[in-house]
C-alpha cells in the first residue's frame, strides 16, 4: 500500500551494538593501531585515494563503527605502496595493518 | 660571597634572576650567547595581544640592576660540594653556589627534518621563526611581495613520534593564528590557510584571538595534517592533504608556506643533568620533582628548574615558573641554613 511516505532507516551509529571482533584482533596483533589521530596524512599522500576514495584514516574509523562493507571496499583498492606508512606521524604501520585486515578479514566473518 | 647560578639567559632565566635579587639573594646570570633574550628576543611581537616582544625583554632588563651577568660563556663544569655547587664557566670564572637554576629553555624542531615539506629545498618555504624575523625588519626574499595564498602548517615536529618528539608544542596553534592574523593584516586579499590536526587554544583569551581569525579575518582552518609539499612548475608551493572533514582529498597552490616548526629539548640539558646526577625526561626535558605540585622543584636539593627547560611553555607560564623557582630558592635556602 502507499501511504504517500515512507520510513528512512536511522543512520545513527550504535556503538552498543558495533562489531568490534576485527578491529580487536587487528589491535592485538598492533596495539599501535589504537593510536590513531585521524590526521588524514596517509589518505592525503595515498596514489589511489583520490580516484578510488581508499583511505587508511577511513579503513580504522569504519572498523571501528562496523561499517565492514565500507571497509572491504577500500581495502580492495589498495595498491600496497606503503606511502601512507611513510608519513603517519604516529609511526603506525599502516600498510602491515591493511595486510592483516585483508588476511583476517574472512576469518573473522565467519567466526560472528 | 655565595651565590645562585641561574643557568640560561632566556626570559625565565631573567626573570628568575630579578625576583632572586629582588629576594636580597646574590644570582649570577649565564647566558651561552652574546646578549639576553632567548627565543622571545628575536620575535617581533606575542599572543594573544599582538605585544611587541622587544617590549618585555627590555622590561625585564630593566630589572637586573646589580645582578651580575655573564654573557658569551657556558659551564664548563658543575661539581658538588658538600653543601652547595662549584659552577666553573669556559671563561674560566669560578663561582662557589648555594642553589642552581636551570633555565636552559628550548630549541627549536630544525624543520629540515621534514624533509617531505622542502624546508630549504623550496623557494618559498620558511618557518614561523623565520616569519618573525620577516616581520621585524629582516628582509627575506622567500616571502613574496603580494602573496595571494598563504599556508600555515602546524604540528611541524611535534606530536610526531617518527621525528622523534612525541609532545604537543602547545604554542603553535595560537601563534600560527596569530601569524596568520598578521598576515592578512598586511595582506588583505590574500587567502590564508591554516592546515591543523587538532586546535590546542588552551590559554587565556586563545579562543577570543580564534574567533577573531574566523570572522574578522577569514582566515580558512582545514582539518588536514599536510603529508607532502611539491614545488609547481611556476615556483609556487603545492601542498597535499585531506581534508578530513569532507573525507577528500585536497590540493592548493601557494605563494608562502610556513612551517609551525615546534619545540624540543635543549640537547645541553643531558651534560647538565649528569654534572648534578638528576634523570632527565624521556623526552630529553628536565625531570620535574613532581609534574602537579611542583614542576620547579627537581629530584636534587638545591636544584630548581625554570621556564621551557621541563617541557614546552608560553611566555606567561614561562615567567610565572621563573617566579616560583626563585622563591622555592629562597625557602629551600631558610630551610638549610
Amino acid at each position: 500500500m502507499d501511504f504517500g511516505f515512507r520510513l528512512s532507516p536511522s543512520s545513527a551509529v550504535d556503538l552498543d551494538k558495533v562489531n568490534l571482533a576485527l578491529y580487536d584482533r587487528l589491535a592485538e596483533l598492533d596495539p599501535g593501531i589504537r593510536t590513531c589521530i585521524g590526521c588524514g596524512s596517509c589518505s592525503a599522500t595515498c596514489t589511489s585515494s583520490a580516484y578510488s576514495g581508499m583511505s587508511v584514516r577511513k579503513v580504522l574509523l569504519a572498523l571501528q563503527r562496523g561499517r565492514m562493507q565500507d571497509v572491504e571496499k577500500m581495502l580492495s583498492n589498495c595498491m600496497l605502496c606503503g606511502k601512507c606508512t611513510m608519513v603517519c606521524p604516529r609511526g603506525i604501520n599502516t600498510r602491515r595493518l591493511i595486510l592483516n585486515a585483508c588476511r583476517l578479514y574472512d576469518n573473522v566473518e565467519e567466526e560472528v | 660571597m655565595e651565590y645562585i647560578a641561574v643557568i640560561g639567559g632566556g626570559i625565565a632565566g631573567m626573570e628568575t634572576a630579578a625576583q632572586l635579587k629582588a629576594l636580597g639573594l646574590e644570582p649570577v646570570l649565564i647566558e651561552r650567547t652574546e646578549a639576553l633574550g632567548g627565543h622571545v628576543a628575536s620575535w617581533h611581537c606575542l599572543f594573544p595581544d599582538l605585544s611587541p616582544a622587544d617590549k618585555l625583554i627590555k622590561d625585564l632588563k630593566s630589572r637586573l640592576e646589580g645582578v651580575e651577568i655573564q654573557l658569551g660563556t657556558e659551564v664548563a663544569s658543575l661539581n658538588p660540594l658538600r653543601k652547595g655547587y662549584s659552577l666553573v664557566l669556559s671563561n674560566g670564572k669560578v663561582y662557589p653556589c648555594r642553589a642552581i637554576v636551570f633555565a636552559t629553555g628550548f630549541t627549536q624542531f630544525p624543520a629540515e627534518r621534514k624533509e617531505e615539506y622542502g624546508y630549504g629545498i623550496y623557494d618559498h618555504v620558511i618557518t614561523n621563526h623565520d616569519l618573525e624575523g620577516w616581520f621585524n625588519g629582516n628582509g627575506d626574499s622567500r616571502v613574496p611581495e603580494a602573496p595571494k595564498a598563504i599556508g600555515f602548517v602546524h604540528c611541524v615536529g611535534s606530536r610526531d613520534i617518527k621525528a622523534g618528539n612525541s609532545q604537543c608544542s602547545k604554542v603553535c596553534c595560537i601563534t600560527a593564528i596569530k601569524q596568520a592574523i598578521e598576515m592578512k593584516e598586511r595582506f588583505p586579499k590574500a587567502e590564508v590557510y591554516c592546515f591543523y590536526m587538532d586546535l590546542r587554544l588552551f590559554g587565556k583569551k586563545y579562543e577570543d584571538f580564534y574567533i577573531r581569525a574566523q570572522r574578522d579575518c577569514n582566515i580558512h582552518f582545514i582539518r588536514g595534517r599536510v603529508s607532502e609539499v611539491a614545488e609547481t612548475i611556476d615556483g609556487r608551493v603545492q601542498v597535499k592533504a585531506e581534508d578530513t572533514l569532507s573525507g577528500r582529498p585536497v590540493r592548493v597552490p601557494l605563494d608562502l608556506l610556513v612551517l609551525m616548526a615546534g619545540i624540543v629539548c635543549n640537547p645541553d640539558n643531558k651534560k647538565l643533568s649528569d654534572a648534578v646526577s638528576m634523570p632527565l625526561d624521556d623526552d630529553g626535558f628536565f625531570h620535574s620533582w613532581n609534574n602537579v605540585v611542583d614542576i620547579t622543584r627537581s629530584d636534587r636539593p638545591g636544584v630548581f628548574l625554570a621556564g621551557a627547560c621541563t617541557g614546552a611553555k608560553t611566555v606567561p607560564e614561562a615567567l610565572a615558573e621563573a617566579r616560583s623557582a626563585a622563591l622555592n630558592v629562597y625557602q629551600y635556602l631558610k630551610g638549610s641554613k
